[in-house]
Order: C-alpha cells, then sequence, then structure tokens
C-alpha cells in the first residue's frame, strides 16, 4: 500500500501535464471554428494563422483558448473527455446490457485478449522449448540463438500482412490464427533468452555435485536447472506478455481487420475520431496492465511456495 | 585395504598461457577410517586431488584407485559425499528436502528417505529444522546441513572442499570439534582440504603438505596427537610441534615465495 502514493503523485501530474498541453494543442482548431461561426479571430484566416506559433495566438486570443477543452474532434481530447468516452464505450453499454455490442470496447478487447493469450501461450511454448534446445544442444546453441535475434530485428510491421496473406493462401479462416503467430513472434523471444539464462543460472559446483551423485540428465534438469529457472522465467513472462499484446494490436493495424483493439485506433484514425482512438489505446493499456499484475501476483504466491522471497 | 592409493599421478591443464601442471608425481595412500588433510597454498593441486579422486577431473598420467577401482566406477557405485566450499543448498528446498535430494536421485523409497533425512539431521545437530528453507539458517548451520546431505546415503569416504573456509573462526572451530564427534561415530574416511594450519593439525590423522608449480606432495605426517581431541590441544607442545613441521614444509615447498 506505501507504492500508492508515489504512484498517485506521479499520475498526477501526468493528468496534469495533459490538461495544460490541451490549450496549445487545440488552439488553432479552437480558433477554425470560431471564425467559421462569425468570431473575430486575429490574425483572420486559418492559412495565415499556420505562419504564427500557438502561443502567440492565444496570447491574441485568450478568449477562445477554452473553447479547445470541449471540442468534438479536438487535436487532443482532454483526460475527462477520454474518460467520459471510455465509461460511454464500456461500463455504459454494460448497465445497457449490450456489452458485446460491436460498439463496445469489451467486445473488441475479448477479440484482442483471445489472440494475445493465444500467441502468450504458444510464444511461451516455443520460447521454453528454444531455450531447452540452446542449453541442451551446442548446434542448437550456434544456429538457434542468432536467428532468434535476428528475427526481432525485423519490424513487426513489415512482416504482419506477409503472415495474414501466407495464412489466408493456407486456408486459414478468420484473423484470430495470424493474430496469435504475429503476437508468439514477439512474445517467444524475452522469454527464450530469460529461460536460457535461467536454466543456466546453477553454478558449476551444483552440476558436479549432481554428478557425484551420479544423476540422469533428465534428473539434473527437473530437480536443479527447471527450478533455477522460474525467477528468471516470471520476470521473462511480464515483458512476454506485453509484447504479446502489442503484436495482436500490431496485427490488427495493417490488416483490414474490423474487431479488436488495433483496429479500433485504426477506424479512429480514417473517420478522425480522436476520442476513439485515444480511449482504444487506454483500453489496451489498462488490458496490459492488468495482465501483467496478475502475472506479478502468480510470480508473488509462487516463489512463496517455493520459499525464495520474491 | 587401502581406501585411495594414488602412484605417480600427473595432471596438466591446457591453457592459452601454456601447459599448467596441477598435479606432478603424486604419490599418497589413504587408509581406511583416516583423517587426512590437504594443505598448502592456493596452486597447490589439493584441490585437484581431491576432483580427481571424485572423478571431476581425469588424470593426465599415473593411476589411482578408490576402494580398489578407478574413481570412475567408485563415482558410479556412488562411493564417496562431496562436500564443496560453498554450502550450495537449493533455495526452493527445505533442509530437509535438500538433505533428501541425493536419496531421491537415488530412488530410495519414501519411508527410508524420510528416516535417514531424520537421522542425518541429528548426527549434524540440526533436527527441528528439517522444515527451514535455508535462507532462515546462519552460514555455518547451512554448511552442516550440506554435510548432512553428503552423508544421507551410504558412502564410506567424505570429501570435503574448503567446508569451513567462508566462515568465522569461532564458528569454525565449534564445526571442527563437531565434525571431529561425527567422524568417531561415523568411522568415515574423511579427506579434507584446508588454507588452514591449525584446522590441518587439529582435525587430522595424517597431513598432506602441498607446494605448487607444479602441485606435488612435499611432507606428510603421521599426527601423534591422540584421537580424543578437545579443543584446548591445541595449546600442547605436542599439537605446536606438528603445526612446527607443518610451517616448515611449507616453507621448504617455496610456497610462500
Amino acid at each position: 500500500m506505501r507504492s500508492v502514493l508515489p504512484v498517485i503523485t506521479v499520475l498526477g501530474a501526468l493528468i496534469a501535464i495533459w490538461f495544460l498541453a490541451v490549450g496549445p494543442m487545440n488552439i488553432r482548431v479552437s480558433l477554425d471554428m470560431a471564425e467559421r461561426s462569425g468570431a473575430t479571430v486575429l490574425p483572420e484566416g486559418s492559412v495565415e494563422r499556420r505562419s504564427v506559433s500557438v502561443w502567440k495566438l492565444m496570447a491574441q486570443n485568450s478568449a477562445h483558448v477554452s473553447a479547445g477543452y470541449a471540442l468534438d474532434r479536438p487535436r487532443l481530447p482532454t483526460p475527462v473527455q477520454v474518460g467520459q468516452e471510455l465509461w460511454k464505450t464500456t461500463g455504459a453499454m454494460v448497465m445497457r446490457g449490450r456489452a458485446w455490442s460491436k460498439r463496445s470496447l469489451i467486445y473488441h478487447g475479448w477479440i484482442t485478449l483471445q489472440s494475445t493469450l493465444w500467441g502468450f501461450f504458444l510464444g511461451t511454448a516455443i520460447g521454453i522449448a528454444g531455450a531447452v534446445a540452446i542449453v541442451y544442444s551446442r548446434v542448437a546453441n550456434m544456429s538457434l540463438m542468432p536467428w532468434a535475434i535476428i528475427s526481432q530485428t525485423i519490424p513487426i510491421v513489415a512482416l504482419a500482412p506477409m503472415i495474414i496473406v501466407v495464412s489466408g493462401q493456407l486456408g486459414v479462416d478468420g484473423r484470430g490464427f495470424p493474430k496469435a503467430i504475429i503476437s508468439a513472434y514477439l512474445c517467444f523471444f524475452p522469454v527464450l533468452v530469460g529461460m536460457v539464462k535461467g536454466l543456466r543460472s546453477p553454478q558449476a559446483s551444483q552440476l558436479d555435485l549432481l554428478k557425484t551423485y551420479h544423476a540422469t540428465s533428465l534428473q539434473s534438469f527437473l530437480k536443479l536447472r527447471l527450478p533455477a529457472s522460474v525467477p528468471y522465467l516470471f520476470t521473462s513472462l511480464k515483458v512476454g506478455i506485453a509484447a504479446a499484446l502489442v503484436g495482436t494490436i500490431v496485427g490488427e493495424l495493417p490488416t483490414g481487420a474490423i474487431s479488436g483493439l488495433g483496429a479500433r485506433i485504426l477506424i479512429g484514425d480514417q473517420f478522425g475520431t480522436p476520442l476513439a482512438i485515444w480511449s482504444a489505446l487506454f483500453a489496451a493499456a489498462i488490458l496490459a496492465g492488468v495482465l501483467v499484475t496478475l502475472l506479478d501476483l502468480v510470480q508473488k504466491t509462487t516463489l512463496k511456495r517455493m520459499g525464495m522471497q520474491a | 585395504m587401502s581406501v585411495v592409493t594414488a602412484n605417480g599421478l600427473d595432471l596438466t591443464f591446457q591453457t592459452n598461457d601454456g601447459p599448467v601442471h596441477a598435479l606432478k608425481g603424486v604419490d599418497l595412500t589413504i587408509e581406511k577410517g583416516e583423517f587426512v588433510s590437504f594443505i598448502g597454498p592456493s596452486g597447490c593441486g589439493k584441490t585437484t586431488f581431491l576432483r580427481v579422486m571424485a572423478d571431476l577431473e581425469q588424470p593426465t598420467g599415473g593411476s589411482i584407485t578408490v576402494n580398489g577401482v578407478s574413481p570412475q566406477e567408485a563415482r558410479l557405485a556412488r562411493a564417496y559425499g562431496y562436500v564443496f566450499q560453498a554450502a550450495g543448498l537449493y533455495p526452493w528446498r527445505t533442509i530437509g528436502g535438500n538433505i533428501r535430494l541425493p536419496l531421491e536421485i537415488m530412488g530410495y523409497d519414501k519411508a527410508e528417505q524420510a528416516e535417514r533425512v531424520a537421522k542425518t539431521l541429528d548426527l549434524v545437530d540440526l533436527s527441528g529444522f528439517e522444515k527451514k528453507f535455508p535462507w532462515q539458517l546462519s552460514g555455518g548451520m547451512q554448511q552442516r546441513a550440506s554435510i548432512a546431505r553428503a552423508l544421507a546415503f551410504d558412502a564410506d569416504i567424505l570429501l570435503m572442499d574448503e567446508p569451513f573456509g567462508a566462515l568465522d573462526e569461532i564458528v569454525r572451530d565449534h564445526l571442527n570439534e563437531q565434525l571431529l564427534q561425527l567422524w568417531a561415530r561415523t568411522e568415515k574416511t574423511i579427506a579434507f582440504v584446508t588454507h588452514s594450519i591449525p584446522e590441518a593439525v587439529y582435525l587430522s590423522t595424517k597431513i598432506v603438505v602441498m607446494s605448487p608449480r607444479p602441485g606435488r606432495i612435499t611432507d606428510v605426517i603421521e599426527s601423534p596427537l591422540p584421537k580424543e581431541r578437545p579443543l584446548e590441544i591445541r595449546d600442547t607442545p605436542e599439537f605446536l610441534a606438528v603445526a612446527h613441521r607443518v610451517r616448515e614444509g611449507l616453507r621448504a615447498g617455496h610456497s610462500y615465495d
């Protein structure tokens, strides 16, 4: 509970900065609208104003600054506007019994969550399997590891459409599968790297000790390497699930998907509704926060049961 | 029957700076029930010799037998327990769980595991700590638990590589005394590597003095001290005479050049 106060303070500061930024960000739009409705604005004309700094515009037209905090299509919405939009597309729809409507962020969040979880499980499985191969096989260590690193240098935005085209060619219906693949593609890497480090974390003397017991390699894997890697695994899983969510959203962006948080962001952009973009963005952030917090709880309880302080 | 016999044992490590002679022409016999200390400065090969006995290093020349067979066969027959300088307990296992580790690997049944854990915990004076985790114990207690782990199965030989090297002197005195009692009760053969002259003289029936470059034996001292050794024995003339001879042996090997 002691961590609540610092978190609230930082959050408060961020919201304050955000609130202050709304004025200069929206001044041009509010001046355009004021001019159109017949008010006098200095200097006149949208084109003339382009060469004037926002600070000067605000000073010369201080009466119109407040209008920037209540626009329908602002450059930068206020925190209150985003909060209202979020409520309108989640809680308010639940109360009207329409939580699964296509306009509800709960519906879109659920679509994204499904792909994220599939991608997370797939990526974790691939990461762990790859790490075991790398630790136990010299050939895998020399051949797999460089490719794993190279794979992360390719921009996922370039790769995502190809994965969707290929899975379409293979006759896979729906977008869930290719999205999960893209998500797993981002997720497996932190798990792989963390598990390699974790499986190699036992000291030489601990491996020597097992040798003096004449332990089989399966025994030394199950009794030493695997439990020793658990703290490393959880750290990687937390990075991995955030990467999986990003992967899913990226998978929804350039691919013409119509549902999912990524699709909401893209549609909001195409239709010029910044509020939709921002509320989808916040929904994604909240989803990521919840997922990481859940993993953190699992980590704490697991490590506590294993006798290790988290 | 002698437990360990080494004849002209050589071990040379090939490194980037040329060959390093860790052991050269080592001849040694350890009899059953002896307490043998290996003393010498860093690089004299005392730990290497212990590791050769344990089949953790392969000699490059000469011969060595443990219980009349090769070190590898002795290892596969689980003839010895090994205690490292770091206790190396698994943090995710309780003290009891750590002692159970070799028993699980060697396939003892559950009832026998529990019985042996209780017995060895009693032997190292840690009864009542079975359900504690290693971080809840002091360094000295952790090292006792690691000795218990080495005693849990029926190995006749105990190989100890500076087990008390990282502990303070007060704890060390106490553990030395306990180790002698344990040795008397279990009648194991113990090979013990140390940096400390008083520790070597206090514990051993035989002291092997070694020197580096190349690693070799410079003196083997059969201790005239009685088997019954209170801590006060360290102030007797006999004790000091043995300690003096050890020091002479170290100096003769130019160990501290």
